[in-house]
């Protein structure tokens, strides 16, 4: 399970079961809140993650970035993101159920 | 920092939110726990908040910013309206999590938590070893705790696995990583005792050695490269090892509410055992005037309070002079540096209690003997605390 490194642009990814992604008034960002812990989003951080949702590839979720905020050369920062919360178990390849 | 439109204080900083809440719902418990963290006295403690009581709670806290919430006690299982409190937390956003001995978990109870939006469930164990385990709880659990641990894998919560190190099962930690592997967790804490409560009347009986913190560190180590990311593992050491003190609470009044089970609001699940504070109850008070206004809050906020060597000190925006109730129990002076700080003038107090925990002998022959939690042993630890000067 744990023998894969690193995201294909084909992987479709969730949010690890244990976490929860969630917006906080009082702290006016995103959040996510696991069993130890809270971890308070940047805003870019919030706007990736709110866009896995199980159902969209890693490509399809950096092309629906690139259309929310043209202006912005995305891909590598994305990419980088996603690798890093993968890393730290925030998120995984669907598993074929 | 700027605090532009604050009003004058002696606060450096602005207050901050509130982000943990601890609901000790109850102090009753069916187990008997050496290194339980209650209060020795907690027989003398008044009547429990009823559900409405705890539901406004749960709704003022969220409000001023509250999002972590902890369900503990005591064996917060022995409350039968749990379930309306689960389902509220749910519904106000919190991330909840039910802290359990598992001993009360049924079937029914899990399903209905699961319906009403529990996040996760933490599980502890005393040890791997069914002997130990019903030798440290006073209780004979360990078969009904391995069946709670399906039952949380049944329902598809993610496993948080706790278990209290100490002097008697450390050297068990292999086993009891092997067992967390076994039940598939996805979080151990082996957290290793901090002494307050019961665990401080049983220190001399629970403090490990340095050899014995060293294996089952190294062990942990192996293990954790073996497991790699499906078994977090956290090691917790105890501060007696520490040189410096723990940021205990992350800062009194930074981040974290406990309320007891008798309403009594506090800035960490053991203040109420400091002299000359008062705290607010929540049935009289709500949680916004507690945490921004009570005195009780205040007290340690920011660092005037503080007396040397923590006042000139530049680690003290680091761990804000460690934990007041442990300068308290071990000083008289909850003023005083954490002596586990070896600036403190106090230090040697934790060295001694360090050195005799060196001695081969598990037994030195001047100890009293265990006291395991129960309401006797209470109801006898509140006389003698009474009868103090």
């Amino acid at each position: 399970m744990t023998g894969a490194t690193s995201l294909g642009l084909d992987d479709v990814i969730e949010l690890g079961r244990q976490f929860r992604l969630q917006w906080e008034q009082a702290q006016q960002s995103y959040v996510l809140l696991y069993p130890e812990g809270m971890v308070k989003l940047s805003q870019s951080a919030g706007e990736i993650l709110k866009r896995i949702d199980g159902k969209l590839s890693v490509a399809a979720i950096v092309k629906n970035l690139e259309q929310s905020f043209p202006n912005a050369n995305l891909h590598d920062d994305v990419m980088n993101f996603l690798e890093v919360a993968y890393e730290r178990g925030w998120i995984h390849p669907k598993q074929a159920s | 920092m700027n605090a532009a439109g604050s009003t004058p204080s002696k606060q450096a900083k602005p207050i901050g939110n509130p982000l943990w809440l601890l609901a000790e719902i109850t102090y009753k418990c069916p187990l008997h726990c050496v290194f339980c963290y209650n209060p020795v006295d907690y027989t003398r403690y008044g009547k429990e908040l009823s559900t409405d009581d705890w539901l406004r709670v749960l709704r003022e806290s969220r409000e001023i910013g509250a999002t972590q919430l902890g369900f503990s006690g005591g064996e917060p299982l022995v409350r039968d309206d749990l379930e309306i409190m689960v389902a509220e937390a749910h519904k106000l956003g919190y991330y909840s999590n039910l802290i359990t001995s598992g001993v009360g978990l049924n079937e029914k109870r899990i399903a209905a938590f699961k319906e009403g939006g529990l996040d996760h469930i933490q599980l502890s164990f005393q040890d791997s070893t069914r002997e130990l385990n019903d030798f440290l709880s006073s209780t004979r659990t360990f078969e009904l705790k391995s069946k709670t641990a399906k039952l949380i894998k049944q329902y598809q919560y993610p496993m948080v696995l706790n278990v209290v190190l100490h002097r008697l099962n450390i050297d068990h930690v292999q086993q009891i990583l092997e067992m967390a592997e076994a039940m598939e967790a996805e979080y151990v804490e082996l957290a290793n005792t901090q002494y307050y409560g019961w665990a401080y009347v049983n220190r001399d009986h629970l403090l490990p050695s340095r050899e014995q913190l060293r294996r089952a560190e190294e062990v942990t180590n192996k293990f954790r490269e073996r497991v790699g990311n499906k078994m977090k593992i956290y090691f917790v050491v105890p501060d007696y090892y520490e040189n410096r003190p723990k940021a205990c609470m992350n800062g009194w009044g930074s981040v974290f509410i406990t309320v007891t089970a008798d309403g009594v609001v506090l800035p960490c699940h053991e203040a109420r055992m400091l002299p000359g504070l008062t705290f607010p109850n929540a049935r009289e008070h709500n949680m916004k005037w507690i945490w921004y206004d009570s005195p009780g809050f205040n007290t340690f906020r920011g660092d005037t309070w503080m007396k040397e060597p923590c006042r000139s000190c530049p680690e003290k925006v680091k761990d804000f002079g460690g934990c007041r109730c442990q300068a308290y129990m071990l000083t008289g002076d909850a003023r005083n540096a954490d002596p586990v700080c070896d600036l403190s003038p106090h230090h040697h107090l934790i060295a001694e209690a360090v050195a005799k925990a060196q001695q081969a002998s598990s037994k030195p022959a001047t100890v009293q003997p265990i006291l395991f939690r129960d309401d006797k042993n209470s109801r006898a630890l509140s006389e003698s605390t009474v009868a103090q000067p």
